[in-house]
């Protein structure tokens, strides 16, 4: 049986009271929200952390609002409620779509939205059990070796953005809340991520995701593309997240997003520069999935062949944009 | 009673746990990093429960807590204090059987039936929330529950005639999926070639 490697457990009620025992806790600290990444990777002895902060009990996270014509989810919302939430599926539902297609029903009934914005990275050599690891002498992400195997020459991981919400988020232009205990800071979703398989994340480790702030809902379309072997339930091996805003029949402005290509979401400015004052047919929707073919850069360390992966990103690019039309 | 501290005590070996199981309030003392897996089984003796890939990939452990389908191999035990824990050995009435498990056995919808458990809960739940789930319902609600031997067919078809039962409706098996689509119609002899 795998089991859970031995931690001490704490349940704060407060997000103060949260962040105090993380800080504490340092590089042996962990915070656990659903848990559906942390345990896996804790079972695979990918992360022993000494001390696992959980935040089911902090009401606080859970909490549903709007604030200034922005809808503010809570971190701590778990997946099924942001998916079946009214308001999410009338006003977002290229958003409310992008929860749907993560794993499954019963996992989306423990893992929040936080800890998917979270989602640490990916790779076909760290995601194994110890002893499939310990075979080839581990890689950089568990700091036992320094060489990376899917590139022995690479300077750094190449672990992959794998998170199903964030392209969309980045696209609509969502936000971020951080809480370090006393002080709040707000960045943009897009603002989290570094292209860093280890440290693929702006943000310190005890600084606590407390909310994702989604923009006022008019003006704007959103829409969410996801490559994977299984439609029931994988990780997104190629995935686009759209937004187009549109006034008079033409775009204004377009984000374009892909994950699972890189170790942080990749934006596609050329092809999103394409779309800016034109209308959206097929003639700009063609022109701007030929321009994203370029900067994606899958590496071969997950489902699928890489070159194909790469491949599809212009098809999937355009069914994003075809969704929006 | 506050059955789970804020802050556990130093180096603790067990903590007391109190939550409800099936019904019956229960009282548990285990070691903190037990999932609730581990403590049905080995604590409670539940092993209705079944531990498979036991990294979320496979679904026959899944459980309810509060309702909503889980799956207790990533869920800590701690997590549920004072929550209400179902699992199969709950489902049946004091007398006779869950019109799904019944349904089950009616069309073989078990082979193996390792993932049966963990199939017969996330259905349930299904159809707690939704009377009439459609054939694609069925199929969304079971997607994380990973069946290698029965095949899906007579487990959707399964969960349709109980919940036909369920709505008080007279429904039977269908005949093709009883017997293929080779059937003799006098049901006496068994046709190979038409």
């Amino acid at each position: 049986m795998m089991r859970l490697p031995k931690f001490r457990y704490y349940s704060p009620r407060t997000i103060a009271d949260a962040v105090a025992i993380r800080s504490d806790a340092g590089p042996e600290g962990a915070y656990v929200a659903g848990g559906t990444d942390l345990y896996p990777n804790m079972k695979r002895r990918q992360q022993t952390p000494k001390v696992v902060v959980g935040l089911s009990r902090i009401s606080e996270l859970s909490r549903i609002g709007e604030q200034n014509g922005r809808l503010v989810l809570g971190a701590g919302l778990l997946l099924s409620n942001v998916e079946n939430d009214p308001r999410v599926r009338a006003e977002y539902p290229g958003l409310a779509h992008a929860v749907s297609e993560i794993s499954t029903p019963p996992l989306r009934n423990m893992g929040t939205i936080g800890g998917n914005l979270l989602l640490d990275t990916r790779c076909n050599y760290y995601d194994q059990n110890y002893e499939w690891r310990k075979a080839i002498d581990f890689c950089m992400k568990t700091d036992r070796q320094q060489i990376c195997w899917v590139a022995p020459g690479s300077p750094k991981c190449l672990a992959v953005q794998s998170a199903d919400t964030v392209p969309v988020l980045i696209a609509m232009g969502a936000r971020a809340v951080l809480s370090s205990g006393r002080e709040e800071r707000e960045v943009a979703v897009e603002d989290l991520y570094r292209n860093d398989g280890i440290d693929y994340l702006r943000k310190r480790p005890e600084e606590l995701l407390t909310e994702v702030v989604l923009p006022a809902a008019n003006g704007w379309r959103a829409s969410y593309r996801k490559l994977r072997r299984r439609g029931a339930f994988d990780f997104p091996v190629l995935s686009v997240g759209a937004a187009v805003w549109r006034e008079d029949g033409k775009v204004t402005s377009a984000r374009l997003v892909l994950g699972g290509v890189a170790s942080a979401p990749v934006r596609l400015s050329a092809a999103e520069a394409v779309l800016a004052g034109r209308p959206l047919d097929k003639e700009s929707i063609e022109a701007a999935a030929a321009a994203a073919a370029g900067p994606s850069r899958p590496m071969d360390n997950t489902d699928f062949s890489f070159l194909w992966r790469k491949e599809m990103t212009a098809k999937f690019v355009r069914s994003a944009l075809a969704d929006l039309v | 009673m506050e059955t789970f501290p804020d802050i556990l005590p130093a180096e603790p070996t067990r903590v007391h746990v109190g939550f409800q199981v099936n019904g019956e309030s229960v009282e548990v003392a285990f070691a903190p990093h037990k999932t609730l897996l581990e403590v049905l089984r080995e604590d409670l003796a539940l092993t209705g429960t079944k531990h498979g890939c036991e990294l979320g990939e496979c679904g026959t452990c899944a459980v309810l807590v509060d309702g909503r389908p889980v799956l207790s191999c990533l869920y800590l035990g701690l997590e549920c204090a004072g929550r209400r824990v179902e699992t199969v050995e709950g489902m049946a009435p004091a007398a006779g059987l869950h019109p799904l498990q019944k349904a089950f056995a009616d069309l073989g919808a078990a082979q193996c039936g390792y993932c049966t458990p963990g199939i017969l809960l996330t259905a349930k739940a299904l159809l707690d929330a939704n009377a009439s789930p459609t054939l694609d319902e069925i199929k969304e609600a079971l997607a994380g529950n990973l069946c290698r031997c029965t095949g899906y067919i007579k487990i959707f078809e399964a969960v349709e005639l109980a919940a036909a039962w369920t709505r008080g409706e007279d429904a039977e098996p269908r005949k093709e999926t009883l017997y293929g689509t080779d059937y003799d119609e006098s049901g006496l002899l068994p046709v190979v070639n038409r």
